[in-house]
């Protein structure tokens, strides 16, 4: 159980803290914004015609890269603010999980940064994506800090939604390396005599080989599908504690098994003849786009039990 | 496709059905047979249910399911009578046990046994072979290395391949010239124990939903629920389900609480509810001595037969009522007098999240003529600006701030017809409304518990005379779940190993200047270049810590 003592009736909400908390959220959205247009500009430098235009480009990538990890620790201790104002685990509604998913994207980006060096050129949909989630936190999903929901107290609020969140990031790693893939084999893309078309290609040429974005992508989706395989099990144990079954196809539970059968299918796909590359790539894209569905439209317009944006 | 091949190998083009087959009349049953259970089995047949599964199982969180919100499905039909009767034709109300869910997933698993089992077979076989002999030309592997050695290193080097090589867990065959060593056996292993225990879920809540059941009951607290079918107010048993095997326990609801968050500095959060406890005193048997325990949202009753969950809850006015006036007593206080033609405690289901609480009263015993009631209890009544009563907190923050009111409908309530009604709900139509609403009398107020009042036209009178909350249970049974979760747990871990280990062939041959080292990979290897270059420089650089130490 999260700890909560009995008797009492309220619980230590710090509503002044959790507004220091998203002044740390708005700064650290500043400097995604300086970041991403740095990597905008790296990336339009980079694939420049001009061999000394080339040349500057890295020094920005290294400006760029030292803003990202600067804006995830005010990001970070954003998300421990809110947590300490809450007096709990701050992923308990949709604007916290949010702002926790998107700080955990982006550890994960900064960990797999020393290792996998593919993944370096992806910075850009990255802190693309994490800054446009987090517009939409702040603004459309923001709520002020809440108890806990008596469905909610139970330690495996942190175990399920903490994996559900790991996984979440993995696959979205993944997509971006998806959808660099699927533009690098797009006919329209490396034909067209548009001039937009020759920049997009310049731009493209920056990025690791189809191979290489290929096997990426697969790399990250394993990783994403276990710990969604695991998320789905730790849900059903939990569920059979909170609401007296394992599976009822509620609509979230709906969702997440049409999550795991759609990446199944990704898996299936890479081995199948006709299906790896292109297919299997669409096919993780749009498992990612499943699940940026799950959590926004079905949270906030289906009917079921997962009822916990805390938005009216 | 080519069933014996890992899912990870990148399998050859699809057998297709020979193109004359089609029409010839030689094929013949056991032809298309072979052929349907050919295609049925292939990878790319699997990959296609798959998704169709995925896209089969989308329509359920857009229409209401029976299983899961059975008054969205009753909503439904009253809002859009004739749609709703097209799509229960098509099932669209029990997506997850229609016919066509039903036949894309049987069919799936009728693929996947079809694909694992000789699947199983070869990896048996495989397991009990030797590696596979050295390749001829060893420059065409994905991962391959040519070192230039002296002739000393040359000489030794299959032997201490073959032993670093044993040392890494691999499984070696020395041949001549060349080692040949395999590895990651568990890929292939993990990879068959997460589809057969795919095959022991699917089991497991087969078997699990027909032993199963699962009732409700409403309790206020001090009633007791004694488990047989008599004492459910819904009840959904399984397909071989046997009433017999219904265990003789007793519950009773001692007491309910709810602890809501009633600090009023924190503006969003005033109010909601913390905490929600029920105490029940329980018995294995009519004669067991009880036992008292706390059930709350996540921690269930457990008993040896049954979990007993807490799944709603609300308020239940003790309300009376009597065909006769009300008493007036000194100082303007009026009590209520027996015989009552109603006496008890009322459910009333909360209608929003502050307890707007709305109960009904039939009275098919009152003289001279029976009526019903339509009843709001407010916990801490309010205004809203159009007027109507509301609920702004939901307990009570004074003893003076709750208020019932009663809504007297007249006529027939149709109780006698035979016909089993709602007892939530009161038809109204066919009734004459006598307070409140647009009848000009004003609705009967009752404050606080203790009062009591007249009703309209002389019938007599009503008195709120305690206070109690209810709570509602859910009992389920269901011997499968854990056999699931065994299942379950076990995919997980034959997935871990299916895409984690790495399965690789490794081969070192002499050759004339020096040796070669070459790798080959099942599926998606980060290391293989590496495990090459590793190998390579091991076994010449070792030979050189020798030398010198000689």
């Amino acid at each position: 159980m999260i700890s909560m003592p009995r008797t009492q009736l309220t619980v230590a909400l710090n509503e002044d803290l959790s507004q220091v908390s998203l002044y740390f959220i708005y700064f650290a959205m500043a400097l995604y914004t300086v970041a991403f247009l740095a990597y905008v500009w790296h990336l339009s430098q980079a694939s420049s015609t001009l061999k000394a235009v080339r040349k500057g480009a890295s020094r920005i990538e290294r400006g760029a890269f030292i803003l990202l990890v600067f804006a995830s620790a005010f990001h970070g201790i954003g998300v421990i603010l809110r947590g300490v104002a809450a007096s709990r685990v701050p992923w308990a509604n949709m604007y916290e999980f949010s702002i926790t998913g998107t700080f955990l994207v982006v550890a994960i980006y900064l960990v797999s940064w020393f290792f996998v060096r593919d993944i370096r050129i992806l910075a850009v949909f990255l802190s693309g994506f994490v800054l446009l989630v987090l517009g939409i936190a702040t603004t459309v999903f923001y709520v002020e800090v809440k108890s806990l929901m008596p469905a909610l107290q139970s330690y495996w609020l942190v175990i399920h939604v903490t994996v559900a969140i790991l996984a979440t990031g993995f696959f979205n790693i993944a997509s971006a390396a998806s959808i660099a893939y699927l533009m690098k084999g797009s006919n329209l893309v490396q034909t067209s005599k548009l001039r937009g078309f020759a920049l997009t290609r310049r731009i493209l040429g920056l990025f690791p080989d189809m191979t290489k974005l290929e096997k990426l992508a697969y790399r990250f989706n394993i990783i994403g599908f276990i710990l969604w395989t695991f998320t789905l099990i730790a849900g059903a144990i939990w569920a059979e504690r909170a609401w007296h079954r394992y599976w009822g196809w509620d609509t979230k539970e709906v969702w997440t098994f049409i999550i795991w059968t759609i990446y199944a299918g990704y898996l299936h796909a890479n081995a199948t003849r006709g299906w790896s590359g292109k297919r299997s790539a669409w096919l993780a894209v749009i498992g990612f786009c499943a699940i940026i569905f799950n959590f926004t439209i079905v949270n906030l317009f289906f009917k079921g039990l997962h009822v916990y944006s805390g938005l009216k | 496709m080519d069933s014996s091949r890992p899912s990870d190998h990148v399998s050859n083009a699809p057998t297709e059905p020979n193109s004359s087959g089609v029409n010839s009349p030689e094929l013949g049953l056991v032809g298309w047979l072979r052929w349907i259970w050919r295609l049925l089995t292939s990878m790319r047949t699997a990959l296609i249910l798959l998704l169709l599964l995925a896209a089969a199982a989308i329509p359920g969180s857009v229409y209401p399911q029976r299983s899961a919100d059975p008054n969205g499905v009753t909503s439904y039909f009253q809002q859009n009578p004739e749609l709703a009767k097209v799509l229960d034709g098509l099932q669209l109300f029990d997506v997850y046990s229609s016919v066509w869910f039903s036949s894309i997933y049987i069919l799936l698993f009728v693929s996947l046994i079809g694909c694992v089992v000789p699947r199983a077979i070869v990896h048996a076989k495989a397991m009990a072979s030797t590696p596979p002999a050295t390749p001829k030309v060893m420059a065409r592997m994905p991962a391959y290395q040519l070192v230039d050695a002296k002739k000393s290193v040359r000489a030794a080097v299959v032997e201490r391949a073959a032993n670093l090589l044993k040392r890494e867990r691999y499984r070696v065959v020395v041949d001549g010239d060349s080692v040949s060593a395999e590895r990651g056996y568990l890929r292939e292993t993990g990879n068959l124990i997460f589809h057969l225990s795919l095959i022991g879920v699917l089991v497991a809540v087969g078997f699990g939903g027909a032993y199963s059941y699962s009732g409700q009951r409403l309790l206020v607290e001090g009633d007791t629920f004694v488990n047989n079918l008599a004492g459910y107010d819904s009840f959904s048993p399984g397909a071989f389900f046997n009433e017999n095997n219904l265990t003789p326990f007793s519950m009773k609801l001692d007491k309910f609480e709810i602890a809501f968050d009633n600090n009023v500095n924190h503006k969003a959060n005033a109010g909601t509810p913390i905490d929600f406890r029920a105490t029940v005193s329980t018995k294995s048997s009519p004669t067991a001595p009880a036992q008292t325990t706390l059930i709350r949202v996540n921690e269930p009753l457990e008993l040896p037969t049954a979990k007993v969950y807490l799944t709603g809850n609300g308020y239940a006015p003790v309300l009376a009522f009597s065909d006769k006036p009300c008493k007036n007593l000194n100082g303007g206080v009026r009590v209520i007098e027996g015989p009552f033609s109603y006496q008890g405690a009322v459910p009333y289901l909360p209608q929003d999240a502050n307890y707007t609480s709305l109960g009904v009263i039939k009275l098919p015993d009152a003289k001279p003529n029976q009526y019903g009631v339509l009843s709001f209890f407010y916990p801490t009544a309010g205004k809203l600006p159009t007027g109507a009563l509301t609920s702004v907190y939901p307990a009570a923050i004074s003893p003076q701030s709750s208020l019932l009111t009663l809504n007297v409908y007249a006529g027939d309530l149709g109780l006698d017809s035979g016909i089993p009604s709602n007892v939530f709900s009161l038809a109204t139509h066919g009734l004459k409304q006598l307070s409140g609403g647009k009848t000009g009398v004003k609705p009967i107020q009752l404050l606080v518990k203790g009062n009591a009042e007249n009703l309209p036209n002389n019938m007599g009178c009503v008195a709120f005379t305690d206070l109690k909350r209810f709570a509602s249970l859910d009992i389920d049974y269901n011997p499968g779940q854990g056999w699931v979760l065994l299942f379950a747990l076990l995919s997980l871990a034959g997935l871990v190993l299916s895409l984690l280990v790495p399965r690789r062939r490794v081969w070192v041959k002499r050759v004339d200047d020096g040796f070669e080292v070459a790798a080959l990979a099942r599926g998606d290897d980060p290391a293989l270049n590496r495990i090459v270059q590793e190998i390579a420089q091991e076994l010449s650089s070792k030979k050189k810590k020798k030398d010198k130490d000689d």
